[in-house]
């Protein structure tokens, strides 16, 4: 077995007993074929070993977040619980007026609907295409349940006169269908009119796009503020002798460890109307009592509080490539007569570029995806998409509206790696 | 020793058969689960031998969606707001709860006729009225103190910040009754795209002005720091900061916003009998005073105001504090949950993006 395990051995071994020209190895067999063999014993084994993990990333997060990113597609709250009234929207095309078949299928529905308690399910569904309309739903249903008679039109309207409005058909006709764009139609701010066609929400209801973009903007002038602040810090980190460098390290490690919330609380100690900071520049005299700086709970807030607490992302892989660097390079770029400026522009700052892109992607990242900070500090002004879809998480319920959200997210941090990917090349990245 | 512990219970309570296990209770964590561990859980552990054991969370009402979705579900017993109740009961995921089985009051009077209106529904018990109000640093307005909702909306008599919730509801209503609605018109009003104008033209008069909180933790906060000087905030935090603490603030009964809090049962918990024998201990007109006075929520039961004595060890009457008392009740809205459960998600995205530009 073990003579199998090591190709060198069998090439040894074989070298002297080749007869027709072919290789073989000690017991006889072709050694292309023993070669494989153990490769892909070699392959199994170390498939077994990484499996437990395989498994932990499968259970733990591809399949929560396949599940949730599935609801932004596919929503059966309508479909699965009203069958009957979905069967006569499948057989009837868009534009047919609602016939006593179609009453009768509602109103069945209705009825079972309410009865297993699944009728708010339903509202909900409804409701987010037609606002208003989930007690429509829950207040029939329990009138419903205490008996309905036919002719079920009649009987509906008069239980409620909505039921005969032409929206709420056509967004009971969209909802019949599991499957969705809806919600990420309204993730860029745009909505399905009663005829089909797509058209821009009302101008005070768009919000998404504006969060996007402001998302992406604010997430690249962070990165672009932790390089800038990050850069002179890694490069002292990295030259200076190794007592100071260690101290300048911990100085850097420290705020890494603490907890994010403290960090952000401190900020709105340090930053707040009422805080430090105003209260010294109000003491030095630059400013009067009256006209204290907003520097929290708006933008700047965010700025300031995210930039902080990315900016150990920016500095530690930029560090652990700048070490690695010899001197000696930028040494023998002076010796040849550069400028200091030359010779950091064209042979120290090229070298520095791997744990420069692999900050940069870091902090880039994390700043799209950030919430807690922002929701602390961000005021009106310094909301990011993140929020909205705490919100729908949290507040509105709305599970798919966030999972749409959120998958938008992803596909353009997703797109964004690609094209560094294409631009910069992934194997550049240094992470340490 | 646990066999002692479990003797002498036996003996001081011989009334009540003694139960095995534990009742897991969730509950929003703070100075109200406190409230629930000394007025409930305490007396409920003495007198019944079942161990409670809370788990505090942000809003119950989430996790409490979430466990029953994935069916691993933690909580007997959860307590959530009135409007949740309803959404989970429509959804199928509460357990419906029979007036009859509740504890009458003491003079007889059955459950049913003893709480207050909208105290109970099909799958929830109320436990408290608690209210979102305005609340001041009476330090910063020496003379002339505000006195009604209006104020708040008035930068120019009452100069300084606002604190002021980071979502649409409340706001738009405070909006409406600062603009002249009367309170009972309110959801009527808003209901209409003019009263949705209306509502937002008169938000837009202290947006300069405002700094928008999300925990209710925040604007106490907000008021000690000096960073607002007139904030919305929930009744019971503002007295607590005011009484424990010793602030200076005072709370506008004028436009209160009141609704109510209780228990739910989430269906396939994993003790439904204690669950049972908690809310049924939980919800007699005894405990729910015991528990005002613990914290300042009203009680939603007619029998537990005459109940209600000093707040905790102190000499200070709970009754003045309370948002259900008649004094404070002068010109109060009940909040509407049917008009949020319908409006919620168009309004939040049109809030976000009032805030937003």
């Amino acid at each position: 077995m073990a003579q199998a395990l090591d190709p060198h051995a069998a090439i040894v071994t074989t070298a002297s007993g080749a007869e027709d020209g072919k290789l073989t190895t000690a017991d006889g067999k072709p050694l292309a074929w023993a070669l494989k063999r153990s490769q892909l014993k070699a392959k199994r084994r170390a498939f077994l070993l990484v499996l437990p993990l395989l498994a932990f990333i499968l259970i733990t997060f591809v399949i929560p977040i396949g599940q949730m990113l599935q609801r932004s597609f596919y929503n059966d709250g309508f479909s699965a619980n009203m069958p009957q009234i979905s069967q006569w929207f499948a057989e009837n095309e868009r534009g047919t007026p609602p016939d006593e078949a179609a009453w009768t299928a509602l109103a069945n529905d209705l009825i079972a609907s309410a009865e297993d308690r699944s009728i708010g399910v339903v509202g909900t569904r409804i409701n987010y295409d037609v606002p208003g309309t989930r007690s429509l739903f829950t207040s029939t249903g329990r009138k419903v349940r205490r008996g309905i008679e036919p002719p079920y039109r009649e009987a509906l309207l008069e239980i409620d006169e909505e039921w005969g409005d032409s929206r709420l058909w056509s967004a009971m006709r969209n909802a019949a269908t599991p499957v969705t764009a809806n919600f990420y139609l309204a993730s860029v701010d745009r909505t399905r009119t009663d005829d089909g066609s797509i058209q821009q929400v009302d101008e005070r209801q768009r919000v998404y796009v504006m969060l996007f973009m402001r998302t992406f903007w604010l997430s690249l002038l962070i990165t672009a503020l932790t390089f800038v602040l990050g850069f002179p810090v890694a490069h002292l980190l990295a030259t200076l002798p190794m007592r100071k460098s260690n101290l300048l390290m911990i100085l850097v490690l420290l705020p890494f460890w603490t907890s994010l919330l403290v960090r952000t609380t401190s900020w709105m100690v340090l930053l707040q109307q009422q805080g430090v900071i105003n209260d010294i520049l109000v003491w030095l005299g630059v400013i009067g009592g009256g006209q204290r700086l907003q520097m929290i709970y708006n933008q700047t807030g965010t700025i300031i509080a995210m930039t902080h607490i990315l900016l150990p992302f920016m500095i530690l892989p930029l560090y652990s490539v700048m070490r690695t660097i010899n001197p000696s390079y930028v040494r023998a770029a002076r010796s040849l007569g550069a400028t200091s400026w030359t010779a950091f522009r064209r042979i120290y700052f090229p070298q520095t570029l791997p744990g420069l892109g692999a900050g940069a992607l870091l902090v880039f990242i994390l700043a799209v995806g950030y919430y807690i900070t922002p929701a602390l500090v961000g005021g009106s002004s310094g909301q990011l998409i993140s929020n909205m879809i705490a919100m729908h998480m949290t507040d509105t319920l709305n599970w798919s509206m966030a999972a749409a959200l959120a998958a938008l997210l992803l596909a353009s941090v997703l797109i964004l790696y690609w094209l560094y990917d294409r631009m910069v090349g992934i194997d550049n990245l240094k992470l340490g | 020793m646990k066999r002692t512990v479990l003797l002498c219970t036996a003996l001081v309570a011989p009334s009540w058969a003694l139960a095995e296990g534990t009742v897991e209770v969730m509950s929003w964590g703070g100075a109200y689960s406190q409230s629930q561990v000394d007025a409930f859980n305490k007396p409920f552990e003495a007198e019944t031998g079942i161990k409670v054991n809370m788990i505090d969370v942000d809003n119950p009402a989430t996790p409490i969606k979430a466990q029953v979705q994935a069916g691993n579900v933690s909580a007997d017993i959860a307590s959530i707001g009135y409007s949740d109740a309803t959404r989970l009961c429509d959804e199928g995921m509460l357990v419906e709860i029979d007036p009859a089985d509740l504890l009458p009051a003491s003079d007889g009077t059955p459950a049913a006729d003893d709480f207050l209106e909208g105290g109970l529904s099909d799958c929830f018990v109320a436990t408290d009225v608690y209210s979102t109000v305005i609340a001041y640093d009476e330090s910063r307005f020496p003379e002339n103190p505000p006195s009604t909702v209006a104020d708040f909306f008035d930068t120019e008599t009452y100069p300084g910040k606002r604190g002021m919730l980071k979502e649409p509801r409340f706001n738009m209503e405070f909006a409406l009754m600062a603009d002249g609605v009367p309170a009972d018109e309110v959801y009527e009003v808003l209901s209409t795209p003019e009263g949705l104008e209306r509502a937002f033209a008169k938000l837009d008069t202290i947006k300069g002005n405002a700094v928008f909180w999300e925990a209710g933790a925040q604007p106490p906060q907000l008021l000690a720091d000096g960073e607002v000087v007139m904030t919305q905030a929930y009744n019971g935090r503002i007295f607590n900061a005011a009484v424990d603490e010793g602030k200076p603030f005072k709370i506008i009964w004028d436009g209160q916003i009141y609704e109510m809090e209780g228990w739910v049962i989430p269906i396939d918990g994993p003790n439904p009998e204690n669950a049972m024998e908690y809310l049924k201990f939980s919800t007699s007109a005894e405990s729910l005073a015991r528990a005002s006075m613990q914290i300042s929520y009203g009680p939603p039961r007619k029998s537990s105001a005459p109940l209600v004595g000093n707040y905790k060890d102190t000499d200070i009457p709970m009754s003045p504090n309370l948002p259900t008392s008649p004094e404070n009740m002068g010109n109060a809205l009940a909040f509407d949950n049917d008009f949020w459960v319908d409006h919620m998600s168009e309004l939040s995205e049109r809030f976000a993006a009032w805030l937003a530009t």
